[in-house]
């Protein structure tokens, strides 16, 4: 039994960190139709960012975060306007492309950068153990993963609800050419989607490394489940990030308990074709009445 | 040069012809004897690489007919390369089968995974269903490490040399003139694959699926069987490549390969046959050149500035993917587009247009 609890904090924590990726992936596609392949280094960037800001220029852990934070929202601002808007129009297959092309190019770069030895994991983030329920010993840092997850959400919640630039974006979701009617540019909420991706890849990064227990590049292997997590959530739902996140989340950590690593890498997968199969929009998503 | 000054044609059968120039059949005779002549004047290292261009022509062609003709794409064929090769692998070297019953195997074994792969095209499209190929992808690939009977418990499973007649295909040399009729008949039968009943509802599909819907094309059917012609010719391809490496290991079967036959797929221009032999050539020469470029620097810089070869994997890799983004950046439709341009220039100089 307590393994199972312990299995199932893990999976939460996992489950919140897929979230935080996913959230950026949702918001691009949202926004811009754009399948982003290069998520995964977003979180990765941010992660070393962070690294460097706090060890190695010994800056406060708060102000490294900013720093990390602030660099995943230039690269998102880069990006987006440096590539993406100028492939407004073009096809699928010609942004897909762009977007996988990009994850071996800033693969490359943090490659140059930081070198392929994995950096030890944030200090700042409490570590030792928790216990649970009496006996049971959690992680620290996976409990906060799940706090700081709750804590973006609500604040990304309230800033659909309430901001200017959310509601902005929530109608250039909705309709485009209807929000630019209004007045809204459409320019403006493509940046902020990509900014707001990089944001949240940056966090989820930090997270990811130290649950992980050092800052590497295999972080983007964990990254790539974001595909499930949003297939099975629906593409185009924010809600359908936390839900899906949590799900693939608890079940990668007790497949790869009670079964192996390799199913527990492969299943999401499994789980990514049925949904397609069955319920192609995924849980929360605007379901497209097409009849072909 | 190539092209007819304009569109005389008096009978169907005419305007059915793929070819409708002198000057088309005399490129054709061109191509026919540099194709023969090459071989014997190419080194040992270009051999090789010109046997692995024709090898990725083959899944080229696969993938041209599945996204450039149907407008479905597949982030998977690096996949059924690894369905092909494991499968004539183990169908030749277990079951001591022939080679061509291996390959055939192998062709079977990755059409089928394709149309099951496939199947999600009855209910979504579009950026969905790309998304239900890298899924194929990224379960191919965990297989490939973890099912160890697939390789008898070992990390790699060989395969065979085969033999005609007597000869046994030992060399870049032998493997080349096979190889060079394979890949001729794939692309003869792609190119008149469109002028059947099936390449046609294929066209409709990639044009206008609604329409193609009412004008009584079974959409999801015809999709279905698009992806399963596409991985059966990426099967064939993996199947082939095993015998001419006598060896399958899983690390070829990654993410980066499918990702390289796309890109030979767009570089080429999407919608044409030829153009996925003529990007897969490029594809092929282009890593090729950047590794060479940074052997070069290895070799002058010994001892002179480690720095630059101990980053040399991560300047190899980030430079290949600058590359295609600047070019996808430039030109989103590939170099076939870009020919097209070069030639407008030409035939319309001096005027702009």
């Amino acid at each position: 039994m307590s393994r199972f609890i312990l299995l199932t904090v893990n999976g939460l924590a996992n489950g919140a960190i897929l979230s935080l990726a996913a959230l950026g992936f949702v918001l691009i596609y949202k926004a811009t139709e754009v399948i982003n392949f290069a998520q995964g280094q977003f979180l990765v960037i941010g992660a070393f960012v962070v690294y460097n800001a706090n060890v190695t220029w010994g800056l406060p852990w708060p102000v490294a975060m900013l720093v990390g934070i602030g660099a995943g929202i230039l690269l998102g601002i880069v990006v987006e306007r440096l590539i993406l808007r100028r492939l407004v129009g073009e096809s699928n297959l010609a942004v897909i492309m762009v977007t996988i092309a990009l994850d071996a190019a800033l693969f490359g770069m943090v490659l140059f950068t930081w070198g392929a030895e994995p950096k030890p994991a944030p200090k700042f983030v409490p570590h030792g153990s928790v216990h649970l329920f009496g006996d049971v010993a959690v992680a620290a840092d996976r409990l906060w993963a799940v706090a700081v997850a709750v804590v973006v959400f609500v604040g990304v919640a309230l800033f659909f609800q309430r901001s200017r630039h959310g509601v902005a974006m929530r109608a250039v979701a909705d309709d485009q050419q209807a929000a630019m009617v209004q007045g809204i540019s459409v320019n403006r909420v493509f940046a902020f989607a990509w900014a707001l991706a990089g944001a949240a890849g940056a966090v989820g990064g930090v997270l990811l490394a130290s649950v992980n227990g050092g800052t590497s590049l295999d972080l983007e292997s964990f990254a790539i489940l974001v595909f499930p997590v949003v297939i099975l959530g629906g593409l185009d739902s924010v809600l359908g990030t936390v839900v899906g996140g949590v799900i693939i989340g608890l079940l990668v950590e007790y497949t790869k308990s009670y079964m192996n690593v390799n199913a527990s890498q492969m299943l999401p997968f499994v789980v990514l074709v049925a949904i397609l199969i069955v319920k192609p929009y995924g849980l929360f998503g605007q379901v497209r009445i097409e009849r072909v | 040069m190539a092209t007819a000054t304009g569109v005389y044609n008096t009978t169907y059968r005419r305007d059915f012809a793929l070819r409708h120039t002198k000057a088309e059949y005399a490129r054709l005779a061109l191509l026919l004897v540099v194709a023969v002549v090459l071989p014997f004047r190419l080194d040992h290292y270009w051999l090789g690489y010109l046997d692995l261009i024709l090898l990725s022509s083959i899944a080229a062609v696969g993938l041209m007919i599945l996204t450039g003709y149907t407008g479905l794409i597949s982030l998977a064929t690096a996949g059924f390369l690894g369905v092909g090769a494991y499968t004539t692998a183990n169908i030749t070297t277990r079951l001591h089968w022939p080679m061509p019953i291996g390959v055939l195997g192998g062709t079977l074994m990755a059409a089928a995974l394709g149309a099951v792969f496939g199947l999600p095209a009855l209910r979504v499209k579009g950026l969905y269903l790309a998304i239900s190929t890298f899924a194929a992808q990224a379960i191919f690939n965990n297989r490939f490490r973890d099912w160890r009977w697939l390789t008898n418990g070992q990390f790699s499973v060989s395969a065979n040399t085969p033999k005609i007649g007597s000869h046994a295909l030992n060399s870049d040399f032998r493997w080349y003139w096979v190889l060079v009729v394979i890949t001729a008949l794939v692309v003869w039968g792609g190119v008149n694959l469109f002028r059947t009943g099936l390449g046609r509802a294929l066209i409709a599909i990639r044009d206008q699926d609604i329409a193609a819907e009412v004008i009584g094309v079974d959409v999801g059917r015809y999709k279905v069987m698009a992806f399963a012609i596409a991985c059966g010719l990426a099967g064939f391809a993996g199947a082939l490549q095993a015998h001419y490496r006598n060896i399958v290991t899983w690390e070829r079967y990654d993410f980066d390969t499918s990702f390289l036959l796309i890109a030979m797929i767009i570089v080429g221009g999407l919608g044409s046959i030829s153009g996925a032999v003529y990007g897969a050539a490029f594809m092929t020469w282009v890593p090729a050149y950047i590794t060479r470029i940074g052997q070069g620097i290895q070799a002058r810089s010994s001892g002179g500035t480690p720095l630059i070869i101990e980053k040399l994997p991560a300047i190899q890799l980030g430079l290949f993917g600058v590359v295609i983004v600047v070019f996808l950046l430039f030109e989103p439709r590939g170099l076939a587009r870009l020919w097209q341009r070069t030639k407008d220039y030409f035939r319309i100089w001096p005027f702009r247009y």
